[in-house]
Order: structure tokens, then sequence, then C-alpha cells
């Protein structure tokens, strides 16, 4: 893993002294609410409806053990006892006090974390596969590529005022877990006719109120050129993205408004000035990351382990996690266990300290010290050995750690809604609180498959409902929460924008609405077919069927 | 209410006209909008005084390719902090068009923003406040960081050739 060293350290301790100076004007009544806004911002300080809130970067959702200990810490010290983790694998603290949020933030600098655009119309932390390093299907890490746009992107002095917040995912396998199309800049690392490695460049996806796919730029980018590259777009958007109107900000609206070949065009003829210019990076430089992400020292181990096998046959609890939340590694032996943070009825992606530290330590005797977050608000251990899986297991059931439901209809994405959130128009987390309950028997929903249900408080999308199987936007219709569903969204490497299926549910009808299309699927599916499946071979049309009968 | 330039003040030399504005007398020095500039640009190019052009967000500094060793000044506005295109504009001027006049941030020019503006080829500052106050504001500014990951054309050496250097040194 990648470790900070003395130029790192030295940037976000300087960042951290300077906040403090800041906070320290603004309680003194030095500079208003209004000033210290744009300051609190760029520091991740969020006003929301209770209280502050600190939204602390994960870069590329890769923790080592200290770092989540010291989160849970900070979850004890500074908040009410809980984190909150975020589909842009970040961590929120949602009621830290002003006046400590300097110490927070120096707690955090100690294990090499920080706050830094985390908000802002900045180039926000850049995201990945969960699994890199560990999956059996990747092409390479993707996490070298991430450091060093982390690197490029941290404090760019060219575009920290960009006309919106920005956003890039890198995928290192064909198989999307980063939701590379929905992001400002997707990019899928695949090998050219020459057998070189490099990227897919997509841009202008996106969620919030007009989502878009993203659109592919560049068939292939090589590796030393991607940073240049992504500078040219960056100048391009920063030049010519428009700023009159902040719902049309993003990079989205202007590929939409022009159209994806002028924009290319437009990079292109940027690019040819700058790339042979200082941001090619050089093979050596990139050896020297690749290296600091190195694998661990896996042992050489058979792929099948007796106990394992054995404790299987005899837990069936144990047996259930095993089949959803633990998936392959690339090492012969080892597996890659998933951490869910989505308990029957409780809040997605929310975690207690002790769960963190129990979580660290685990990784530490388990998993060299690794946790990763996801974006769909889980943890995982990316690298078990398979004969440590019973212990691993046993120790996260004890803790409310153990769901066996990866993927499935209850490992729900849901924003914070109206419980914290400024901007919402409807509650999000007591629905999927009741979802989850009303799906909660496992049997059934291994029998249901994977299906993904995400639901945001209003349009501004940060549930990632338009790429939900199924999707829950809550709206506020004359003072009263209402739901509108909509159908056929993923956020794999076959991206859709999901379809309204029609006129919205009240609260108190939304969850039979939801059980009678998972039951018209359960009745239509043919062998072998997810949700998701069986919605694009059959349409809508069924659908809305039971949910509005001739309606 | 005060320029900053070279860890000084300096006095307001230019009078800056808009797109109507009558110009003063030949032999004042004078920044019209690039519209202007490019409108009327054979009969300013004929005055005595000196001749610097405005650049406002939406221009492209691309149009002043064959008249910058014409120039003495070029301002860029930013009428709000948040409209960041005259950063841009900076690096292209300087680091592509060779621009080596003198570059001026007018406009909504706050202390948190100098530190980038300077790294993208600004030298000079139009600040809201009075002499001491604002050089006390860009002295600060500029130096409270000192590790920059960014090449831009502004001379700072970044993290990664200082590491260079080090790796280089222990080989
Ligand atoms: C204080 C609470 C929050 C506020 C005020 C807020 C505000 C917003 C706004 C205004 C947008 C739309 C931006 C645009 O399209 O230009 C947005 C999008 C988004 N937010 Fe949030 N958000 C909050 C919390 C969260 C949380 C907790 C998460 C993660 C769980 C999150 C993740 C996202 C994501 C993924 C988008 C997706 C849209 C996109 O980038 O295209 N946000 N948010
Ligand atoms: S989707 Fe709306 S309600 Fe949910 S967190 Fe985002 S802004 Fe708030």
């Amino acid at each position: 893993m990648y470790r900070y060293d003395d130029f790192d350290r030295q940037l976000v301790h300087e960042r951290t002294e300077q906040f403090r100076e800041q906070v320290k004007r603004r309680l003194a009544g030095d500079i208003t609410e209004e000033q210290f806004r744009p300051l609190r911002l760029m520091n991740g300080v969020y006003l929301q409806l209770h209280a502050y809130m600190l939204r602390v970067a994960v870069p590329y959702g890769t923790l080592r053990a200290d770092q989540l200990r010291q989160l849970g810490m900070i979850a004890r010290v500074y908040d009410k006892g809980y984190g909150h983790f975020t589909t842009r694998q970040n961590i929120q603290y949602n009621w830290p006090k002003l006046d400590e949020i300097p110490d927070a933030l120096l707690d955090l600098a100690k294990v090499e974390m920080h706050a830094i655009q985390t908000s802002g119309n900045c180039i926000r932390n850049t995201t990945t596969d969960q699994y890199a390093g560990a999956a059996a299907d990747e092409i390479e890490d993707p996490r070298p590529y991430c450091e060093l746009i982390r690197q490029w992107s941290t404090f760019h002095p060219e575009f920290t005022y960009l006309p919106r917040k920005f956003k890039i995912a890198v995928t290192g396998s064909p198989n999307d877990r980063a939701a590379v199309k929905v992001h400002d800049i997707g990019l899928r690392m695949h090998q050219n006719d020459a057998g070189e490695t490099g990227f897919e460049v997509m841009v202008g996806g996106g969620l919030g109120r007009t989502p878009f796919v993203g659109k592919t730029i560049r068939d292939f980018i090589g590796k030393n050129d991607l940073f240049s590259y992504l500078e040219a777009i960056l100048r391009v958007y920063n030049r010519f993205g428009r700023r009159d109107n902040k719902y049309k900000a993003r990079i989205k609206i202007l590929v939409h408004e022009e159209g994806i070949d002028k924009i290319r065009e437009l990079v292109e003829e940027e690019w040819a000035q700058i790339k042979d210019g200082s941001l090619r990076v050089d093979d050596a430089e990139i050896a020297h990351y690749i290296e600091q992400f190195a694998p661990p020292a896996f042992e050489a181990l058979f792929d099948d382990d007796a106990d394992f096998e054995r404790h299987k046959s005899e837990n069936r609890r144990f047996a259930n996690w095993v089949r959803s939340n633990v998936i392959e590694h690339k090492q012969s032996g080892y597996a890659i266990a998933n951490v869910s943070l989505k308990p029957i009825g409780g809040i997605p992606g929310d975690a207690t300290d002790t769960q963190m530290e129990l979580v660290a330590d685990l990784s530490e005797k388990y998993s060299f010290g690794d946790v990763r977050v996801t974006h769909e608000q889980n943890l995982v251990l990316p690298h078990v050995k398979k004969a440590d899986l019973f212990a691993v297991w046993s120790e996260l059931d004890k803790a409310n750690l153990g769901t066996a439901n990866l993927g499935y209809v209850t490992d729900i994405i849901s924003c914070p809604g109206l419980d914290y959130c400024a901007l919402a128009t409807a509650r999000s987390i007591p629905l999927s609180q009741r979802i989850s309950e009303r799906f909660g028997d496992l049997d059934r929903q291994h029998d249901i498959g994977e299906l993904k249900i995400k639901i945001s408080g209003c349009i501004n999308a940060c549930g990632h409902h338009h790429v939900g199987h199924i999707g829950i936007l809550g709206l506020d219709k004359r003072g009263k929460e209402f739901y509108q569903i909509t159908l056929g969204g993923d956020a794999s490497q076959d991206a859709s924008i999901g379809k309204i299926a029609g006129a919205g549910f009240s609260e108190a009808e939304v969850v039979d609405a939801i059980e009678s299309l998972v039951t018209k699927y359960i009745d239509i599916r043919e062998s072998g077919e997810r949700f998701i499946d069986t919605y694009r071979r059959v349409g809508m049309d069924p659908f809305k069927e039971v949910l509005y009968g001739d309606r | 209410m005060a320029i900053v330039k070279n860890d000084s003040v300096i006095e307001q030399e230019w009078i800056t006209v808009d797109a109507e504005g009558d110009l003063p007398a030949s032999d004042e020095n004078l920044i019209v909008p690039l519209a202007r500039f490019k409108e009327e640009r054979d009969s300013l190019l004929g005055r005595n005084g000196g001749l610097g052009v405005q650049l406002n967000p939406g221009d492209a500094p691309e149009d002043l390719a064959d008249d910058l060793d014409r120039l003495s000044i070029i301002t860029v506005n930013f009428p709000a902090y948040t409209d960041g295109r005259g950063y841009s504009y900076g690096r292209v001027l300087r680091e592509r068009m060779g621009f080596t006049g003198e570059l001026r941030a007018v406009g909504d020019v706050l202390r948190d923003q100098i530190l980038y503006m300077h790294r993208c080829g600004f030298d000079a500052y139009d600040l809201k406040v009075e002499g001491e106050v604002a050089l006390n504001k860009v002295r600060a500014a500029l130096k409270e960081m000192s590790v920059y990951y960014q090449p831009t054309g502004d001379g700072r050496v970044t993290a990664q050739s200082l590491r260079e250097r080090r790796r280089a040194a222990l080989q």
C-alpha cells in the first residue's frame, strides 16, 4: 500500500494548520459564516440540517488497519460513536462540533488522512474497484494510477474553481465495480492491439437531476500519457463548461450540448500541445508506484482447504455468508471477504466505533492490515486465507457485521435523506430500513438473487437511484413524502439509466409496491436470470401492470 | 485598492476603459477589453502610451497570439472568485504563448486564491484592501504551502522531482 512520504505528510500538516487558523478566525467572529463557507467546504465541512458534517477522504477506498482504527476513535471522541461510509468510498461524521474539527483533522493527519477536496467545485476523491489488487478478473491493479491522479489533482492550481465538482473513477477489471460510466471521467483499463495496457476514457457520465451514461472520448490512452490527457479534458471543461446555471454546469451537460465529437476535437487539440510536456510520466516512475502497491506476502497454498469445507457443511449460516459475501481471489488459497454494513433493518453504511476497531483488528490478523470501502457502502477484507474465513466470520457475526446479503435486495444504497440533509425532499434511511425488514428472510433473499435497490432523498441522486435495478426517489408533494420508482438502471459495465415506472407511491404504499415488483420477477424469470436481466428481456410493461393495474 | 507585485505595493499606472468608454490622451497607459482591442487594434497600437488588454471570462487568450510582444500588461478579470477560467488563461498565456509582461489578477481577488494564481503565472494582484494589509496577505498566501504536486510554468519544484533527485542521490 502507498505510504505517505515526507512531502505528502508536510502538505497535509500545512493544510491542517491553515484550517485551524481559519476556524479560529470564524469562531472569533473575524469572518462571517458567508466568508467561512468556501473555506470550510474546501476542507470537507458541510452545514447540514442539525449540525456540521465532516467528510473524510479515503483515497480510492483503501484503508490501513491503523487508519480505520483511528476513524473509530474519531467516531467516539468527536461524534456520537458512529460514522457513515458513503457511495464515494469516503466516511462522514454527522455530529462534530466546529471548534473541535481542527483537532479531529490533526488526529486524521497522524494517520495520513484528511478531508481535502471532499467538497467544493474541484476534482474530488478518485474512486476505484474495492477489490483492486485482489480480484481474479482484473487486468492490473488500478491503484498506482489512482494515487498518481490523487497527487495530480490535490490542490491543482488551475482546477480548484471549476464550473462544478468533478469525479473520476477507475476500473482495472472488465467487470466494472466502480460505476465508472456514471462519473465525470471514467477510466477502464484494457489492452490495445499492440498488447499494451492503457485506458479507455469516458466523459460526461453522471447522476443528479440529468443523468447520463458517459461517452467514450478515446478508446485507448497509454499509461504515460494518461495525466496530460486528463489535464487536457479538465482545461477544456474549465474554459468551456457552463457557469451560468449550477444545474447545467457539470461536464455531462457540456458533452450533451456540444456533442462528444466536438468535445473530442477540443480535447485532442489541447492535448496535442501538452502531451510531450512535464505531465508525461515515464515507465520508471510508474514502476515506482506499482511497486508501492505490490501484492502482500501471500503464502503458497492449495486452493482447497479441508477445514473451510467442513465449517461450511456444519454451519449453515457460515455457508450462506460464504455464498453471498465471499468472492474469488486471484491468489490460490485466498478469498475476498465482504463485510456487510447492511444488517437487516439497519442504517446502510453506518458503522460504530467498536465495529470499525474490530474490522481493523481482523484486517491486521487476517488480511495484511488492508481494508477497503465500497461504493455500495460496505467494507472489504481483501486478502483472507480460506482457512481463516470461519474465524473471521465468527468475529464479524458477533459484532452484527456478518449479514450474508452482499448484492441482495437488502444490500441497499441509501443517501442520508431528510434525517440529516438540508436539501432532502423526503426521508430515505427509514424507507431502506423498512424494505430491509420486509425482505429480511435470508432464503428468500437468496432466491431473489442479485437485486440492487438504491434510494435518494431528492433529485440530486446521492443514493444513485438512477442506476438501481430498482431505484427509489423521495419527493415532496404538498408537504407529503412520496416515492417515485425507476426500473432498469445499472451501474456496471452495461450501465444504463433507469426509467420512471409511473406515478409515485405514498410512504405507506411503497414497500408493497417493491414487493409486487419482486414477486412479478420471480413469476416470470427464466432460469439464471437476475432481476435486471428479466427486465431487459420483458421491458417495463409487465412490471407497470403489477404496480398500476389498469390505472 | 492596492496592487501587489514582486513583494511590494506598486502604483496604478494604467487606465482601464470598457467597451465604450472614451480613450484617454494618447500618451496615457491604457488597458482595453479584448473585444475592443480586436475591433480597434490598429488605432490602439498607434497610440504613444503603453497598451494592455483585459481578458474576461469566455475570452480566448489565443486571440492575442500576434500581438503579445506589443502588450506590456494583461489583466485577467475574476468577476467572482468562484469563476476559475482565468487560471487557465494564465497558464496558456505564460506556458504556451510565452507572454513575459505583467499578468495581473483583477476583480474578486482574495487571499486564499493568490497562491493558485501565482502558480498559474500571475505576478500581480489587485486587491480590495489597502497597502500594507494587501502586501501582508500576499506574503502570507505565497508561503502557506511548501509542497507542490503539479508541474506548472511557475518554476516551483514539484514533490515528484524532489523525489527523483533524492532517489538519484541514493544510488
Ligand atoms: C450534506 C449532505 C449532502 C449534500 C448537501 C449533498 C449534495 C449533493 C448535490 C447538490 C448533488 C448534485 C450535484 C450535481 O449534480 O452537480 C449531489 C450529488 C451526489 N452526491 Fe451528495 N450530498 C450530500 C450527501 C451525500 C452523501 C452522504 C453521499 C454518499 C452516500 C453523496 C454522494 C453523492 C453522489 C454519488 C452524487 C452523484 C451525482 C453525480 O456526481 O453525478 N452525497 N450531492
Ligand atoms: S440525494 Fe438529496 S437528500 Fe440525499 S443526500 Fe443528496 S442532496 Fe441530500
